[in-house]
């Protein structure tokens, strides 16, 4: 291929597929982990009680799969490195979450358009991986997949309420949708890491789930009378540790403690 | 508006395990049935404390009304047998 | 009047007899007010109580630390629920609870209105004021109010983590660098007081206090309380090497309990009147919250309402 310059001016090296491996996961951990700690923000600011709640365990779901996740990727890594040390010593440029997930909360319908879209994935992701050639992963998403399966069931129940509710909160959730759109996309890419892991049975290319996630998303979005942008251009960049303004912001505010007190163990 | 915007009430009774029966733990409030029983889960169940769950809204339930005249002042104490302190076992007999 | 006067007698005898009101019982008018206005104030403490704590939630210094946080601040939202539930069975609505939270006719702990400044807090909020909440909590399990009480059973379950991870946190503290250790005491000299003020005026300056011991609300008097979490409390602060800041504070061997200082009881009643650090910041919090989600409700209420016409409709 020609060489195309641009934003996102990355050229892949060959990795070995321990080193693929250990991508992988990471990202997978970063996704959890970025989403858990945004879901934790609605702590004490949820539109009702219950789902104050509701989006807590969400979050508790999310940072506990992360640990799980880091926790594998110490030991692929197997130099001592330790869970927290991915967590809270990287900089934005080490994280390879979606930029979906990385996007501030906005209102009640603004995280619930963000759920949808990533929950939705997640699912089908996750069953996938529940068959893993690697056990320690097929462990994880076994575990993983009941939370995962109820919160893709919880956020497509509120977009229905929200799109099929009123006036006011259809013109609101449609609005949330057009505006994250751009973030979705990406989601669906495929790169060298994902390959290496689809060739040896480990992973899943997210392209090959793009079907049943267009289909559930078209049925969530007919039953909340909603419609999808048609807009094709997509952000991109994640997964390459290309990230939106917001990711600094979150891992400044995450990382303040072991960053100002480096010798200190919590 | 205020005075509208508070969710329905639904009664909340949850079977801890097999072998059980469902058991009042409390109430909540949710718009639907749907969102009482993910409600409940999160709720009454944060310690994996149920295997099933029943929810129904409080105003569905029929209930007694203790008589103004005779209120709560007279417990039916006079079946005693009913109650199992009422038998005399010795200790050594263990649990029962 | 003889008749009510007889149902206030025999209500006594009742309570005294150590049986549970419930909520269709008949009660002296002032029993359910009291009852009421203590659940509710009760119940917003444990919801202001999540902001403080939720405060630290993006900053935990450990992923096992955020999550056993964030797991904490939820149960508090759950402790809200069994306690607004509680109270509705009186029949006043949620609506109008937090109605009376909001334009500030009902009353929470004033230990919220405190701010956390340091992740040492997040000790000994959970340390002190968890601890505080606990000695009051055990108490009221036995309270005459039933559906208070059973909450309060359900609670006590759920709160037994939540001091033993505030001291955790201290622990680790107290036991880490020195600045860690600094962070420590810092955090144990600002929030010692206010937790011994939780506990409510002294028994002579607490007036609602006997009528509520009367009806067995209330199963112990604000002093004593105290005196138990002094109790229990100081060896716990002398285990991992930290000192209570009070210089008054000395071992009675005649008493077997600890003899403390004076409260600066100027200070309790500023910050109950709203002059705490944190009082307005709190409210403004909860009703920004609120009406932000006001849109949400409505959504949610005019879907279910909607579904149930459908479902009339298929059915017809
Ligand atoms: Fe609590
Ligand atoms: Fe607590």
């Amino acid at each position: 291929m020609s060489f195309k310059g641009g934003w996102l001016n990355i050229t892949e090296q060959k990795i070995s597929e321990k080193e693929a491996l250990l991508q992988y996961v990471l990202r997978l951990a970063d996704d959890a982990l970025i989403l858990g700690q945004r879901l934790s923000e609605w702590c004490s600011k949820g539109p009702v009680l219950e789902q104050d709640i509701a989006m807590s365990n969400m979050a508790l779901d999310h940072i506990g799969r992360a640990r799980l996740l880091y926790q594998m990727a110490a030991e692929i890594k197997g130099d001592g490195t330790t869970e927290d040390d991915f967590a809270y010593k990287r900089d934005t440029n080490e994280f390879k979450n979606f930029l979906l997930l990385e996007q501030p909360n906005g209102h009640w319908g603004d995280t619930i358009a963000k759920l949808v879209f990533y929950d939705t994935l997640n699912y089908f992701l996750f069953e996938k991986l529940t068959e893993s050639a690697n056990e320690n992963l097929a462990g994880i998403a076994q575990k993983a997949i009941k939370e995962i399966t109820y919160h893709a069931q919880w956020s497509a129940e509120w977009m229905i309420r929200l799109g099929d509710g009123t006036e006011e909160s259809k013109q609101k959730m449609q609005k949330s949708i057009d505006d994250i759109w751009m973030w979705v996309g990406e989601m669906f890419e495929t790169d060298q890491v994902e390959e290496m892991m689809a060739v040896a049975s480990i992973g899943y290319k997210t392209a090959d789930l793009k079907d049943a996630w267009q289909s559930k998303i078209n049925q969530v979005m007919e039953m909340a009378t909603l419609t999808l942008p048609t807009d094709t251009w997509a952000q991109t960049g994640g997964r390459k540790g290309v990230h939106s303004e917001h990711l600094g912001y979150i891992l400044a505010e995450m990382q303040f403690l072991p960053r100002a007190y480096p010798d200190a163990k919590w | 508006m205020a005075e509208k915007s508070d969710f329905k009430i639904w009664e909340v009774f949850i079977r801890s395990k097999n072998g059980l029966s469902h058991k009042h733990v409390g109430s909540l409030h949710a718009p639907d049935a749907d969102m009482a029983i993910s409600n409940a889960r999160d709720v009454y169940c944060r310690r994996s404390e149920g295997v099933s769950i029943w929810v129904v809204p409080s105003e569905q339930i029929t209930a007694t009304s203790p008589d103004e005249k005779e209120p709560l002042f007279t417990p039916s104490d006079d079946k005693i047998y009913r109650h199992p302190t009422f038998y005399e076992i010795p200790d050594e007999v263990g649990h029962m | 009047m003889g008749e009510e006067y007889s149902l206030e007698d025999r209500f006594q005898q009742y309570v005294e007899a150590e049986n549970k009101v419930e909520p269709k019982d008949w009660m002296p008018e002032k029993y359910r007010q009291t009852v009421i206005r203590q659940m509710s104030q009760h119940a917003h403490s444990e919801v202001i109580g999540m902001q403080p704590e939720a405060n630290w939630i993006t900053r935990a210094p450990s992923l096992r630390s955020k999550l056993i946080l964030l797991a904490k601040v939820q149960d508090e939202a759950g402790h809200g629920l069994y306690l607004y539930s509680a109270t509705e069975t009186l029949g006043i609505t949620r609506d109008e609870l937090i109605n009376q939270l909001q334009t500030g006719k009902a009353k929470y702990s004033s230990i919220f209105n405190y701010p956390t400044v340091t992740w040492a807090d997040m000790g000994a909020v959970g340390w002190l004021v968890d601890g505080a909440a606990i000695q009051n909590q055990v108490m009221l399990c036995r309270t005459s109010y039933g559906p208070y009480a059973r909450a309060m059973v359900k609670i006590c379950k759920e709160e037994s983590f939540h001091q033993r991870q505030g001291y955790e946190i201290m622990m680790r503290l107290a036991a880490g660098t020195k600045e860690q250790k600094a962070m420590a005491q810092d955090a144990l000299n600002r929030w010692w007081w206010p937790s011994l003020m939780m506990f409510g005026p002294s028994d002579d300056n607490s007036p609602n206090s006997a009528q509520s011991m009367k009806w067995r609300i209330k199963r112990k008097s604000n002093d004593t309380l105290r005196q138990e979490f002094v109790d229990k409390t100081v060896p716990q602060a002398e285990f991992i090497g930290l000192t209570i800041p009070d210089p008054d504070l000395k071992w009675n061997e005649e008493r077997k309990s600890y003899d403390f200082g004076e409260m600066n009881w100027d200070e309790f009643y500023a910050v109950v009147k709203g002059n705490g650090p944190c009082n307005k910041q709190r409210i403004i919090n909860h009703i920004k919250a609120h009406e932000e989600g006001a849109w949400v409700r409505e959504a949610a209420n005019a879907y279910a309402k909607k579904q149930q016409a459908r479902k009339k409709q298929s059915a017809a």
